[in-house]
């Protein structure tokens, strides 16, 4: 179906939970909690690196108040990850829920439990725990091969074959190439060759991480959680706990934001063992500051690249080389490195050679996890940012190089597992991103006259949409009585819509109105299967997963109301309102087909289907910053953000922009202030909103949102991913901007005033 | 100790710890639209009226309210609900957490500020952060909300 | 987190000053800093029953009751008439409208900190503080001693014929300052004078004042040497929002753009 033949999808339609999120209705985990809950808090480590000698509980279990509190002694040895990815997991098994030895400053040593905070916080002081404290690996870039060990534990478990060697303390190593790199880059008459380095950062979504436990009336263990993997959440607690899974619900209210850390179990573990050991209620709420420093942040990378080209600026060969630092445990650690050359280095059609190399290692800071962009942001800082400064040296505009080079549709991707670009606008977003930021007027530079220079700086990126020949959405409908359709999908909106655009998709399949159509969140016992929302699968996988039970759906539909009607099915028709027997105009109303399949019936009126797909359609954009420096203080204030995002058909242009919006607004302050701090002996000083700015409203500037839609024909209406790609822009375009309006060039985030006021002292002082 | 205050219009008096902080009060009260979302006064989540003034509730000590009239989300449900469209059709609400804080403050200004303009607008809100959204959308959600009750007003 | 045991809405300024010279005593301001400790406080004080929360205004000076809000400061007409957009200026990058509707003058002067903008402003200016007990004295002289269990009832402002100026760069717009001046000029005694302050060095405000005439047409290179002695005046130090060395070079550019904006207004 084209885009302009749509009803539902492609319509800016409200969000479903829009009146109850907008009235403050009680819909989030801590709003459901019952009150006799017991307050669970973790007692956490004051070192980088130790080992527990001695543990004493004995005072603290007095005070009043207190249920339980459990230590390493009182968990099971059994390894496990809290990474929420499908089974058999690339993330080493590594964790205990409590663990004798403590891996980072934060990490959990003790868990208590009791009636109130009060008498928590009163036990937490009276936990006497005696340290052997040990040396810890704070520089990621001497972890490889260090005599310390992060992990040299016997029962650490790599189930996958990912190059993770624990005794090396490398949690994934990994090569790909094509073509011969040394010799193509040898040939090139210019060569880029430049170190990037991009900090961790949060993903700092406002609801912090919080779950809630309870046992039903079956002895099963409840849990309601703020996740974006419920399914995940269940087999991780059936393994930390030494379970079996069928002892587990899992159940998914709205969620406070995402962004990828939900898709780490990160809280869910401590109220589960205090409920399957007491039998009581319990809940956890992570402070800010836990959220701010035992948490999944996104991985530190320093990248090494080489980028070569001919005179003319075709690129012929890309070298990257990724380090990645997943801190002490090695949650996502084993994927997010791989998009790091994935899903940059296709961007580029042109070269002969490439090659993507990488190193993942533990070290002693807090675990990393997902975070929108999954990897893929800090390969794409890399290779764009030498792109642009491979347009610096040969003295191009960046864009017209990129015009040369980019991947376009149809072409091969030998780099993205030698797909091909079925849909691709990416030189439309391009040269729309152009005309929207006045490019030719404005490159590279104007000066304002007051001490200030304006600059603009482009990038461009990419994504997947879902885990090629992983991921797997599964939807089920039935009709009910009245003929209304209950919707279920095991797909978790976290404030992103996806309640609303596979309701939107469903209705346009079944000709009908939104409100036709019932849906709801996710409950392990009662949704179908999906793994979850994250590396941009919804839309498409799940997606796919609606229309094709939609269209089960209507044929079941046909089929019934052609029965009732007393005709072969051959000759009914089904609008959505009605089934029609168009030989005698007769028909029945799908309401009546929905009462009387309540009655005398030996077949139930619904349909489920499951989609996953061989490949992983990429959404493309372009975009371009316009940053204003003052050349005395180094500060850089964003002006002007264009974006322009290929996410084949927009199912909800109202959504879609608004994720491209807060994700340029993420990518800014991941360019510009985010920046997670430790000490000398490795304690985070970012802990809390105060230390670890996210952007206000006054310092994103003017953010504008175009698409430019091509059409895939492997997604539902055409459509690709939209939530990751948006990040990926702004740390390159943004130092590409400061690049062109002061010509210093800064490869590590964030591009803070004072590196770029030392830069152009530097280079005054250089001149 | 008993504190007395209005909450909601409503004359309430509760029993609270000396140390009992306001937003935990006006949860335990049902006020479950009050959220916290840093503790350090940074996010602007929990953004109550505290005699019509926009106050940080996570930082004021409940004992202090005695006396004084506290207007949550829920007290201005009518209102929020009809700008609350405006952000919905931006679908400018998102995940919907920082939701109430931000339209209590939009609505507070919108009684403080007349015709503010889009850089007044921007200073107010500042203290209200929001991960989701990027800000775009909540911007022209007011800009559509001021004109609509403009035009309401003509 | 901070216990309490007593909360107490003082009566008069005497019984607050009785009350807090018990040991665990405090008197509690806007409560934004004091929540944020683990203290143990016996004895909560709270003055917003005394009548300070306004700004009142003399012949001779301005008197700002150290439970006005920050936010106050920032609206009030006449300030902004006697000193320029400088007090709105130095105020209006701190959080958001919700924190300086509650955090208070009087918090943020008797807290002595080292970010406090409201501190760098006001040390500029001819300000005194007023003490149930120990009287009126200079601003400049009380930031420097050590908090004692006086209570701070107000802030006064002398009036004079003053340009004030408030610069400060900032990482985000709401965070604190990486560094934070304010330029005052007047005729005080019959001569020009000029004064400093230089907060978040990333120590508290510190003042120098110089007896300088400077001519409305001063070259640019003369105005650059006098902010460069000015900025060597100070000491600066270094933590995760800046170097002392950046510090060092933003507050001689602040100073400059600070002294040459009031040589532009004549």
């Amino acid at each position: 179906m084209k885009p302009e033949n749509m009803r539902v999808v492609n319509h800016p339609v409200a969000k479903v939970d829009a009146q109850a999120l907008v009235t403050g209705k009680a819909v989030y985990t801590n709003d459901l909690a019952p009150s006799d809950c017991l307050v669970v808090k973790i007692v956490r480590s004051p070192h980088a690196h130790a080992l527990i000698r001695e543990i004493e509980t004995a005072r603290a279990e007095a005070v009043p108040g207190i249920e339980c509190i459990l230590t390493y002694k009182d968990c099971p040895d059994k390894r496990f990850t809290m990474a929420g990815q499908t089974f058999p997991e690339p993330s080493p098994y590594d964790r205990l829920i409590l663990d004798r030895r403590v891996r980072f400053v934060g990490d959990a040593a003790a868990i208590v439990a009791g009636t109130s905070e009060e008498a928590v916080k009163k036990a937490m002081k009276l936990i006497k725990i005696k340290y052997d404290v040990l040396e810890p690996i704070l520089d990621f870039r001497k972890a490889k091969d260090n005599e310390i060990l992060v992990h040299p534990e016997e029962n650490w478990k790599s189930l996958c074959p990912v190059g993770a060697d624990n005794k090396r303390n490398l949690c994934a190593h990994g090569v790909s190439e094509s073509g011969d790199v040394e010799a193509v880059l040898e040939s090139c008459d210019y060569v880029v060759d430049r170190v990037y380095h991009t900090k961790a950062n949060q993903q700092a979504m406002m609801e912090t991480f919080r779950t809630y436990t309870y046992l039903d009336a079956y002895g099963r263990l409840n849990v309601v959680s703020s996740t974006q993997v419920p399914f995940h959440v269940r087999r991780i607690l059936a393994n930390a706990l030494d379970i079996p899974k069928h002892k587990i619900r899992v159940i998914k209210p709205r969620i406070g934001g995402g962004f990828g850390a939900k898709q780490t179990s990160v809280s869910e573990v401590y109220p589960a063992i205090v409920t399957w050991k007491t039998g009581k209620p319990a809940k956890i709420l992570f402070t800010r500051e836990e959220s701010l420093t035992a948490s999944s942040p996104r991985h530190e990378m320093e990248m090494h690249v080489r980028v070569g080209a001919d005179k003319e600026g075709n690129i012929q060969a890309i070298d990257l080389y990724t380090l990645s630092n997943t801190g002490a445990f090695g949650e996502h650690g084993p994927t997010t490195v791989g998009l790091s050359g994935h899903k940059s280095i296709p961007l580029y059609a042109s070269p002969k050679a490439f090659r993507f190399s990488y190193d993942v290692v533990y070290t002693n800071v807090m675990s990393s996890g997902a975070y929108r962009g999954y990897g893929a942001t800090q390969g794409i800082f890399a290779v764009e940012s030498a792109v642009n400064e491979l347009a610096l040296g040969l003295g191009m505009d960046p864009t017209i190089l990129r015009e040369k080079n980019m991947v376009r549709e149809g072409m091969a991707m030998p780099a993205y597992y030698n797909e091909t670009a079925e849909s691709c606008a990416l030189d439309r977003c391009l040269a729309r991103a152009k005309e929207m930021i006045g490019w030719d007027e404005k490159y590279p530079c104007r000066d304002m006259g007051n001490g200030k220079v304006r600059g603009v700086g482009v990038a461009l990126a990419m994504q997947g949409s879902g885990i090629s020949s992983v991921d797997t959405g599964t939807v089920a409908i039935k009709i009910n009585d009245d003929g209304y359709y209950s919707l279920m999908i095991g797909a978790t909106d976290m404030g992103t819509g996806c309640d609303t655009i596979l309701t939107q998709m469903a209705a346009e399949c079944l000709d009908c109105e939104m409100d036709d159509i019932l849906v709801h969140g996710v409950d392990t016992d009662i949704s179908p299967y999906d793994c979850g929302s994250y590396a941009s699968s919804t839309t498409y996988v799940t997606g796919m997963a609606v229309v094709k039970t939609c269209e089960t759906l209507r044929k079941k539909i046909c089929e019934r109301g052609a029965g009732f009607l007393g005709c072969p099915v051959e000759d009914v028709e089904f609008d959505g309102e009605r089934v029609t027997n168009l030989k005698t105009g007769e028909f029945i109303t799908r309401k009546d087909i929905g009462n009387r399949v309540m009655s005398f019936n030996n077949e139930p009126l619904s349909a489920s289907e499951a989609f996953s797909s061989p490949t992983s359609p990429p959404p493309f954009m372009a975009g371009i910053a316009e940053v204003e420096i003052d050349k005395e203080t180094g500060v850089a204030e964003m002006i002007d953000y264009v974006a322009v995002v290929d996410c084949g058909t927009v199912v909800n242009p109202s959504l879609a922009r608004v994720q491209v919006e807060g994700g340029i607004a993420q990518g800014i302050g991941m360019a510009l202030f985010e920046d997670i701090v430790y000490n000398k002996k490795g304690k985070n000083y970012s802990n809390s909103f105060m230390q670890y700015k996210i952007p206000s409203r006054l310092d994103v500037g003017k953010i504008r949102v175009e698409f430019e839609s091509s059409y895939e024909p492997s997604g539902p209406f055409g459509a690709k991913s939209i939530g990751e790609i948006v990040i990926n822009t702004p740390s390159p375009a943004i130092s590409n901007a400061i690049q062109n309006a002061v010509n210093v060039t800064i490869r590590e985030l964030p591009m803070t005033a004072e590196k770029i006021y030392r830069g152009i002292r530097e280079k005054t002082e250089r001149e | 100790m008993e504190v007395q205050f209005v909450l909601n219009k409503k004359q309430i008096r509760v029993d609270v710890g000396t140390d009992a902080i306001l937003l935990n009060v006006l949860r335990d009260q049902g006020c479950k639209s009050v959220k916290c979302g840093c503790e350090t006064t940074n996010c602007g989540l929990c953004t109550v009226w505290i005699d019509g003034k926009s106050r940080l509730s996570c930082s004021v000590l409940a004992a202090s309210v005695a006396g004084h009239e506290i207007t949550t989300l829920e007290g201005v449900e009518k209102e929020a609900a009809e700008f609350g469209a405006f952000l919905a059709d931006e679908g400018a609400e998102q995940c919907g957490f920082c939701s109430p804080g931000f339209i209590m403050n939009v609505l507070a200004m919108l009684r403080e500020l007349d015709n503010p303009g889009m850089e007044e607008i921007k200073e107010y809100l500042a203290g209200n952060l929001c991960r989701c959204t990027g800000y775009m959308g909540q911007l022209r959600a007011i800009q559509k909300y001021l004109e609509y009750k403009k035009g309401e007003m003509e | 987190m901070i216990t309490i045991g007593n909360y107490v809405k003082a009566k008069t300024p005497e019984e607050a000053y009785e009350l807090n010279q018990a040991r665990n005593s405090r008197v509690m301001g806007g409560m934004m800093w004091m929540r944020l400790g683990n203290a143990r406080i016996k004895t909560l004080i709270d003055l917003s029953e005394l009548g300070l929360d306004q700004i009142e205004e003399t012949d001779h000076v301005f008197k700002i009751g150290a439970m006005c809000t920050l936010r106050q400061l920032e609206q009030c007409e006449r300030l902004r008439e006697e000193y320029g957009d400088g007090i709105a200026e130095a105020v209006r990058h701190i959080v958001g409208v919700q924190f300086r509707n509650q955090a208070t003058v009087g918090g943020s002067i008797y807290g002595r900190f080292g970010f406090s903008d409201v501190l760098t402003a006001l040390l500029a200016l001819d300000t005194f503080v007023e003490l149930y007990s120990g009287g009126i004295i200079r601003l400049s002289e009380f930031v420097n001693r050590r908090p004692d269990k006086d209570i701070l009832l107000s802030i006064i402002i002398r009036k004079g014929k003053r340009k004030f100026r408030y610069e400060s760069v900032r990482r985000t717009k709401t965070d604190f300052p990486v560094i934070a001046c304010a330029v005052v000029t007047g005729i005080v005694h019959g001569r020009e004078s000029w004064y400093f302050t230089v907060g978040a060095r990333p120590m508290k405000a510190a003042l120098v004042e110089r007896k300088w005439q400077i001519a409305k047409d001063v070259s640019e290179g003369q105005i650059s040497a006098y902010a460069k002695e000015i900025a060597d005046e100070f000491t600066y130090g270094t933590n995760m929002r800046g170097s002392a060395e950046y510090r060092r070079h933003l507050a001689e550019v602040l100073i400059r753009r600070a002294i040459c904006s009031i040589l532009a207004e004549g």
